[in-house]
């Protein structure tokens, strides 16, 4: 565990090299006609947090569908330790180390928190005792409100719901969209401190954020999507000192 | 006009009922996992019945069977209506509605199909079996077992009673408590996320389909049993269960269950009060009257679906 969190402090600012975790590779993808995806490349590796930044409508969860498997692209791949996955639905995906935390929690309303826990762990015979009690010790809230249903809780507490239910699958990947959109500041510091740590006990992770600069602090890359398209790709403490980001995505006037 | 004899109707109402229960059950299943409203789920039950009839008459019973020759004809007979009830509730969800959901079908779309697909299969039925009713043949004597308020309750009622209890409380514990109970409820309450846990929708909408039809065409058997089979007997009963399970909350298991019951009671009652013309009319003012004050049904849900 602890080798996973070396292995991440330490390339920050230099090229890394090897296979990537995930690749999407000159991914399109449509909606219809309308072309969400056009062509765009990202790599994450292993033990890495990458930022997935870009205004509304940008293609930002577009690109966590179609990595996760809920989307086929038109063209080009997705590759998961090098190998082409693109094609594998969602469900038969999940076997190959992905938890996606998906846009707007979507926990499930009418099953207590501890049965939505359960719920992520639905590829396995059963569900881990141990990664529950794991998801318990990042998140105490849900542990007071296990026999809670899910549709009852606070919206920050849905947050973590979702993002425990998706650890309870015990991810080698974790997508989440926007886990932010919608909590206090206190409680955005709390979850970001909590992806932190998810991600320093060996979780890769692959953030998209409206919240720019609490994303770019946490991450060790980022992207930036325009209109389908990467803008930006560069190490985060380059984004978050370029001007354009700033104006762009941090409110300060150019 | 006793009161014996209205405790009478009763009791004939709850046998009524725990069939309107069964048979609700198998249409709130498939709205929860599709939003679907399975108007063909009354043939599944009729078939259910011809399953129960073909199969005895296959294997006709003796005369005058032994108490334990009686237990055997009436699993075999229960057994052979669920598989029919389950297999053409199968073969409908792969051949009529899986095909719509490929191609992500408008609701309404789905609804003319069930409709559709609830005429064929009366018709095949009609064509196939014959335009007579038939009976069930005979599995045991249907003796009185005991007498209640001045009402003989017959070996025929307590197997109704008994083997719809068993089949609720078998339901209710694979819904709430297996794997494939969480896979159905996660789908009823979020498709999308539910497949993202590595839930195989595809998988779980066949298996509530064969469930719905295991359920139904088990009832169809236990109906037989109390009247006749005919290719017409799925209207009535279907409508009834359907509206039920409007009544308890649709998706809403235990609501199918109270539902059933509810109009099974309330039908009898409504014989009893203002005679057989009155049968099915009060059943749905009552429905009526329920959805104007709870729209969701009695145990509807309180809780929206997730967007
Ligand atoms: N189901 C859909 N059908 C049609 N078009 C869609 C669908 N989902 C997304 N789109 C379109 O694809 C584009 C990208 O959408 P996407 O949801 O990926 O944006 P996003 O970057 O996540 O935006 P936001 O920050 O608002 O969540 C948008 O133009 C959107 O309108
Ligand atoms: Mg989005």
């Amino acid at each position: 565990m602890s080798g996973a969190a070396d292995l991440k402090k330490e390339p920050a600012g230099s090229e890394r090299t090897g296979t990537p975790l995930l690749e999407l590779r000159d991914l399109r993808v449509y909606y219809g006609a309308i072309e969400a995806l056009k062509g765009i490349n990202v790599k994450v590796y292993e033990g890495e947090v990458v930022a997935l930044l870009g205004a509304n409508g940008a293609g930002k969860s577009t690109t966590l569908r179609a990595a996760s498997g809920m989307l086929a692209p038109r063209e080009g791949q997705v590759l998961l330790h090098g190998e082409r996955v693109d094609g594998i639905k969602s469900h038969d995906l999940v076997r190959f180390g992905i938890g996606h935390v998906p846009e707007g929690r979507r926990v499930f309303p009418r099953m207590t928190v501890k049965e939505n826990l359960e719920m992520g762990a639905y590829r396995f015979k059963s569900p881990d005792r141990e990664e529950m009690d794991r998801v318990y010790t990042l998140f105490p809230r849900l542990k007071e409100r296990r026999t809670q249903l899910g549709g009852t809780l606070s919206g920050g507490e849905q947050q973590m719901l979702a993002i425990g239910r998706a650890l309870m699958g015990k991810p080698e990947l974790l997508l989440l969209d926007e886990p932010s959109m919608g909590l206090a500041p206190l409680i955005v510091r709390q979850i970001f401190d909590i992806l932190k740590e998810i991600n320093e006990q060996g979780t890769t992770v692959l953030l998209v954020e409206q919240n720019a600069s609490q994303a770019l602090q946490l991450a060790d890359r980022g992207y930036v999507l325009e209109t389908g398209e990467v803008a930006m790709a560069d190490e985060a403490s380059s984004l978050l000192a370029d001007p354009r980001v700033r104006a762009a995505y941090l409110g300060e006037g150019a | 006009m006793s009161l014996n004899e209205l405790w009478g109707y009763l009791v004939l109402g709850v046998v009524l009922g725990c069939l309107y229960a069964v048979i609700a059950i198998g249409y709130t299943l498939v709205y929860g996992v599709l939003q679907l409203l399975n108007f063909a789920h009354s043939e599944v039950f009729m078939f259910g019945g011809f399953g129960g009839v073909l199969a005895l008459t296959a294997w006709t019973p003796v005369v005058n069977p032994s108490g334990m020759q009686s237990v055997l004809y009436v699993a075999f007979g229960m057994a052979a209506g669920a598989a029919l009830g389950a297999a053409v509730a199968y073969g409908l969800e792969k051949v009529a509605y899986r095909p719509l959901r490929k191609h992500n079908a408008p609701r309404l779309v789905f609804l003319i199909t069930a409709i559709g697909a609830s005429f064929f299969l009366y018709n095949l039925a009609g064509k196939l079996f014959d335009r007579s009713s038939v009976a069930m043949p005979q599995m045991y004597s249907n003796e009185t077992v005991f007498t209640l308020f001045d009402t003989d309750i017959k070996t025929t009622h307590l197997l109704i009673v008994f083997s719809a209890v068993a089949m609720m409380v078998g339901l209710d514990y694979v819904v709430n408590r297996t794997k494939l109970g969480s896979g159905i409820r996660a789908v009823a309450q979020d498709p999308e996320v539910a497949s993202l846990m590595g839930v195989n929708i595809d998988k779980v909408v066949s298996r509530t389909f064969v469930i719905g039809g295991l359920l139904g065409g088990a009832a169809g058997f236990l109906f037989g049993v109390n009247s006749k089979v005919v290719y017409t007997m799925g209207f009535l009963p279907g409508i009834t269960a359907f509206a039920a399970a409007v009544l308890g909350g649709i998706g809403n298991v235990r609501g199918a269950m109270l539902g059933g019951l509810l109009l099974g009671v309330v039908e009898t009652m409504t014989v009893f009060f203002w005679g057989d013309d009155w049968r099915y009319v009060a059943g749905f003012a009552v429905l009526v009257l329920v959805l104007m004050f709870r729209p969701t049904g009695l145990l509807g849900e309180r809780l929206g679906r997730t967007a």
